[in-house]
């Protein structure tokens, strides 16, 4: 299955834990596209930078589109305001560290939280 | 090379801090140019300060009024005394005959409809068909869309949906602008065409809607605004001393 990963600039005045950013991205598919269009996402949170605050997601290629825009809407992180900013796309992680300057390597998996 | 620019910005001129925030954030998110939104009878000196700040961040302003006229009438005499005041007039339509009158009069650049009040958005193919004569262009302002949350989105997403389809097959432009107040809406150029596909607009689309639409509206203005402008075709080349021959 084809996947894309995605890297998050997150900005808020407050620390966003990596659970937190990850239920808001998950909380924005689901008002924006659904139970259905969530299922399609096949959404992971692959790494979390907390002190550059970053994140990478990765996604089924097909709900490219539908993640992104889910990203974008995001205004708050647990009843804060919050954004978050896409940084980059890649179809592979390899190539998205490589062009993603200053990011510290993380790698937890794959994991779905 | 992109040029960006967020044609509305709606800072409270009131407070300069929160102007600043907005304009400071404009320029880390990349856009080349801003739109602030001035009331009427702004003062040139106000103006001045609002631009010494986007010179501090590197932008380019661009001036803006937002006309809410109750009628044509009311419109025209608005446009009159405007015009040549501001490098864009946009106009919220809140009744048909306004918008009607808005999309054929060429003195208009932007025209754009309330985001929650869906009965006054009157965007059809015959005010698409006046607008594309006229040149005049269609705005979307994106920041409701993260406002808004539920119904009214769901409601939101729907007619805009239906009036970027018309405006595409109309071939009116279409603008998309932040219309935000605070900078927590702001977004970068690109996440607001990654957000556009939430109506149905392509990223091409979109990047068009950002870069050179605007672009076109300000480009336009400006030669009319120059001292050397005549008419429609008409420009002064030269002028004084440099009209005599070698």
């Amino acid at each position: 299955m084809r996947r894309r990963y995605i890297a998050v600039k997150i900005e808020s005045n407050h620390p966003v834990e990596e659970r937190d950013f990850y239920e808001a991205v998950w909380t924005s598919i689901l008002k924006l596209f659904g139970e259905y269009g969530a299922s399609q996402a096949e959404l992971a949170l692959v790494d979390y930078d907390l002190e550059a605050n970053q994140a990478i997601l990765r996604c089924s290629h097909k709900a490219l589109d539908l993640v992104r825009a889910s990203i974008v809407a995001v205004t708050g992180i647990r009843n804060e305001k919050a954004a978050a900013h896409i940084l980059l796309v890649s179809g592979t992680l390899k190539s998205l560290r490589r062009k993603l300057p200053g990011h510290k390597t993380a790698d937890r998996g794959a994991s779905a939280l | 090379m992109k040029f960006y620019a967020d044609l509305h910005l709606c800072p409270s001129l009131e407070r300069t801090d929160e102007a600043r925030e907005l304009i400071q954030k404009s320029a880390e998110l990349g856009y080349d140019a801003v739109g602030v939104a001035f009331p009427f009878g702004v003062g040139q000196e106000k103006i001045q300060a609002v631009r010494e700040v986007c010179k501090t961040f590197g932008l380019d302003l661009v001036t803006r009024v937002d006309l809410t006229p109750n009628n044509p009438a009311s419109l025209l005499k608005s446009l009159r005394s405007l015009r040549r005041q501001f490098e864009v007039i946009a106009v919220l339509c809140l009744s048909k005959a306004v918008a009607r009158q808005a999309a054929k009069d060429r003195r208009v650049d932007v025209v754009s409809f309330p985001s929650t009040d869906f009965r006054k958005r009157f965007f059809d193919s015959a005010e698409a068909a006046l607008a594309s004569e006229a040149m005049v262009s269609f705005e979307v302002d994106m920041s409701p869309l993260l406002r808004l949350q539920g119904f009214q989105r769901s409601r939101l997403l729907s007619f805009l949906r239906k009036e970027t389809l018309i405006a595409r097959k109309s071939h009116v432009p279409i603008v998309l602008s932040s219309g935000a107040s605070s900078a927590s809406l702001l977004r970068k150029p690109e996440d607001y065409a990654f957000l556009s596909y939430l109506f149905g607009l392509d990223f091409s689309g979109a990047m068009r809607g950002l870069c050179e639409n605007p672009r076109t509206i300000v480009e336009r203005n400006r030669k009319k605004l120059s001292p050397n402008y005549v008419a429609p075709g008409v420009y002064i080349v030269r002028r004084g001393e440099d009209c005599h021959d070698g």
